[in-house]
Parts: structure tokens; C-alpha cells; sequence
């Protein structure tokens, strides 16, 4: 608990956004600007931000994350959907989905995202991972109509908020591994695009090799075994 | 425990985080996991794999109303779980579940016992229990009496076998508590129980097994396997 006011003074971004438990005239605006635009924010600034560093913006959704969790807060919610909602339908789209469903889909998988703000660990996962995951799962429900089994999970130990420097350090990786994906030969990479949409048979796969995962492997390695430690 | 040796392969595990894989093929990969942190860690990276991929994702605009809509979604289901907050079981459950040698997504579709699984005979001391799921691959539960073997045979597809008590093995290698075996069409083997426990092991394919012996083959249909 004691770590939460660090990632608000961090993240002076967020501080800035209105608070509120109530549907308000603002987020009607910010939702229509999210539909011009595709974030909450003025276009400008969003460039200047991403220009400056993209994993500042992996944090501010990790705040945000926290800030949906621990305050209810709305605008918050509004930043994540602005940019991740349109990403899930697009996914849901590529996956089979038609345009409606994939926008009702998408709501729910956003209203999923809200609900279960709590389970959401930023030491295992970035917040992009975090909603693959979850709209993965309705994709199975809905489109595939599925059971999917879950593995057991590890339960939280006593110190339920994770450092800080463990956090960054996980957002961090996972934006050289996004640069990694990027940087691989446009054929490679486009086998492990298709992969992850259900285009390929599982021989396709088996065939293909060599995901650029990095020090994101000790990372989680590395969370996993001081969870387990906590759980002794 | 044991040591677990054998893992998931890569093509397994892309096709668990991708979601892609079917049912009971899911249902092994996610038993494995429970046992095995390793391959836990490895869910955890092919994950951030799709997070990225979701991340580089060209974007499909949301109709005008879609920020308010799903806003009041969570306010109906927020006002709905402060109703019934007071039936909402923990989260994790796994101090009430440690004392069962079930493995937790199994426990879903057979129980939290393994004693109590309803079996069937198919011949030389092997039993079965078919479990339910979709058509896509067929699962099952075999419990092959310590010393014994399972009929020689081959795969048309990918067979997985997971091993949850005794250890079994075959032309490849030994298969203990925890230990996954992928097999695929070029493998034709005969998994022998070891001495000492019976073996119970839930296995999964996505085609039908191939006996190599007539009399099997004859009773594939009535196996169902």
C-alpha cells in the first residue's frame, strides 16, 4: 500500500483527470472524441507522449489500471477504453467476428477489464497482455463456443501491491519485446501474427520457431518464484 | 513431487495463449501448468507475445455510444454483485482444494477424487473414463495397472498424454508424475506402467488411435478411442 502514491507522483498525468463514481457529461465527450480520434486525449498531446517514450505510456495504463481498481475512476477507464477498444475489436475482426459483434464483444471484454481490475498484476503482465488475455477467452465463448480450462492460479501472498521497480521493469521488457516483434523479417513475423489469430494448423506452428522473448523469460521467472516464496 | 522433465512444446503452448487449441487439448495443457511452473512462466511470456500483437493491432473505430454503454454495463453488473456480495466466494480456494490430488481445471470435469472416478474396462487390466467435451478431441483418463502396457499403437494426429500418479514408459523415454509426452503421427509406441503404482495418466488426440494389432482395431469403435 505504501507504494501507491509513488505511481501517482510518477504518473502527474493522471493526477490531472477528473474523478468521479457518476456518468457525467464529460465522459459522453471523451467518448465521442475517442471515436474521432481513438484516445480521450487531443491528438497532439498523444503524439508528444508517444515521441517522448512509449513506456511512460505503458505505466500511465498500468496507473490507470490502479486507479480503476482502488477509485472507481471513470475517466481512467475512459483513457483504456479510447485506446485499447478499438484494438480488441480490430483483433476481434481479423479473428472472424462481424463488425457488431465484435463491438459487442468488445464491451464486454472492457466491462471484464473493469470488474477484474483487481486480478490484474503488473509484475506478470502489461496491461495490452492483460486484455489479449481476456478478450482471447470471449473469443472462445462467443466465436468458438468452447470451455477453455484455466490452470490453478497462484493465490496472492501477503503483500498484495507489488514493487514498483518490479512493475517498470516488467512494462519495460514488454516494450523491447514489442520492438523485438517489430524488428523481425516481415515474413517471420507475420507466421506468428497468424498463429496467435487461429490461422495457422497446429503442424504450421510446430514448424515455425524462435519467438524473441529475452530477459522477459527471467522476469517472469523471477515473479513467479517470489510468489511462490510468499506462499511458504 | 518428482522433477517434471518433460514440458509442453512450443506449438502447444502459442496454441493454449492463442486460445486456438481445442477443448480437451486445453483441458491437458492447463493441467500440466497447474503442476508445472515452468511452463507456467512460459504461459505467462507467449501471452505478452499476443498483448503485443493486440498492442500493434490496427484499430476498428467503436460506434458513437459504446464508451456510455459498456459504462452502464458495469454499473448494472456492480449494483447485481453488491446484492449477492454476500454469497461471493474467495477468489482462490486453493488451501480448500490442496488436500485433493486433482489437479484444479480437472477437478471440473471429474471430480476432486481420483478414486472416485467411474472406470471402464478396455482390456488387459486397463481402464478408461471418457470425459466430456467438445467433439474437437477426445480426452480421456487410463489407468493402467502398475507393470502393465497399453496396446501398441500410432496416432493420426497429436496424442498428449499428461501422467498425474505412477510413471509409465515407452520407446522415447520415462514419463513420471507431472510429465507431459507429445506425441505425433511419426511416433508408434507402447507406454508400459512401471512397477510399484498403477499408472493413471489423462491423455487427449485429435484423431483416432491406430492399433497395430487386429483385435483393437476391431474394438476402436466400441472404445470410442
Amino acid at each position: 500500500m505504501a507504494n501507491k502514491p509513488r505511481i501517482k507522483c510518477m504518473m502527474t498525468r493522471t493526477s490531472t483527470l477528473m474523478k468521479s463514481n457518476q456518468p457525467t457529461a464529460q465522459d459522453a465527450q471523451s467518448a465521442t472524441q475517442i471515436l474521432k480520434h481513438g484516445t480521450p486525449n487531443s491528438v497532439p498531446i498523444k503524439e508528444v507522449a508517444v515521441k517522448a517514450s512509449p513506456q511512460s505510456d505503458r505505466m500511465a495504463w498500468v496507473t490507470q489500471m490502479t486507479a480503476i481498481r482502488d477509485d472507481k475512476d471513470r475517466s481512467a477507464f475512459a483513457e483504456i477504453f479510447g485506446h485499447f477498444a478499438p484494438r480488441v475489436k480490430g483483433f476481434l475482426m481479423k479473428s472472424g467476428a462481424s463488425s457488431d459483434l465484435a463491438e459487442d464483444v468488445t464491451q464486454e471484454v472492457m466491462a471484464t477489464l473493469w470488474r477484474k481490475a483487481h486480478m490484474f498484476d503488473p509484475t506478470k503482465a502489461s496491461v495490452s497482455t492483460w486484455i489479449f488475455t481476456i478478450a482471447r477467452n470471449r473469443r472462445i465463448d462467443v466465436l468458438r463456443k468452447q470451455r477453455r480450462p484455466e490452470p490453478e492460479d497462484l493465490p496472492w501472498g501477503p503483500e498484495a501491491e507489488p514493487d514498483q521497480e518490479d512493475v517498470m521493469a516488467l512494462q519495460q521488457e514488454c516494450e523491447q519485446l514489442g520492438e523485438a516483434l517489430a524488428a523481425l523479417p516481415e515474413k517471420q513475423k507475420d507466421l506468428i501474427v497468424r498463429a496467435y489469430y487461429g490461422d495457422l494448423t497446429h503442424n504450421e506452428i510446430a514448424e515455425q520457431t524462435g519467438l524473441p522473448l529475452g530477459t522477459i523469460k527471467s522476469r517472469i521467472r523471477l515473479a513467479l518464484e517470489r510468489l511462490r516464496h510468499q506462499m511458504k | 513431487m518428482t522433477e517434471i522433465r518433460h514440458h509442453l512444446t512450443d506449438a502447444l503452448m502459442i496454441g493454449y495463449c492463442a486460445g486456438t487449441l481445442p477443448e480437451g487439448f486445453n483441458l491437458v495443457v492447463a493441467t500440466h501448468i497447474s503442476l508445472c511452473d515452468e511452463c507456467r512462466a512460459r504461459m505467462h511470456e507467449f501471452e505478452s507475445v499476443g498483448g503485443e500483437i493486440l498492442a500493434d493491432e490496427l484499430p476498428q473505430a467503436m460506434s458513437d455510444q459504446s464508451l456510455s454503454d459498456t459504462l452502464d454495463m458495469i454499473e448494472a453488473g456492480d449494483i447485481a454483485e453488491q446484492a449477492a456480495s454476500a454469497y461471493i466466494r474467495p477468489e482462490t480456494t486453493n488451501l480448500a482444494q490442496s488436500s485433493s490430488n486433482v489437479p484444479l481445471p480437472l477437478q471440473d470435469y471429474i471430480g476432486s477424487d481420483l478414486d472416485k472416478v467411474k472406470w471402464r474396462k478396455v482390456g488387459g487390466g486397463v481402464k478408461q473414463a471418457i470425459l466430456k467435451t467438445s467433439k474437437t478431441a477426445s480426452v480421456r483418463l487410463l489407468h493402467i495397472p502398475a507393470g502393465a502396457a497399453v496396446p501398441d499403437h500410432g496416432h493420426r494426429g497429436t496424442e498428449l498424454t499428461l501422467v498425474l500418479q505412477g510413471a509409465f514408459s515407452d520407446e522415447t523415454d520415462r514419463f513420471g508424475a507431472g510429465d507431459i509426452e507429445v506425441a505425433n503421427e511419426d511416433l508408434n509406441h507402447q507406454p508400459v506402467a512401471e512397477a510399484g503404482v498403477d499408472c493413471i495418466c489423462l491423455a487427449a488426440t485429435d484423431a483416432p488411435l491406430r492399433f497395430n494389432s487386429w483385435i483393437p482395431r476391431i474394438a476402436q469403435p466400441f472404445l470410442r478411442i
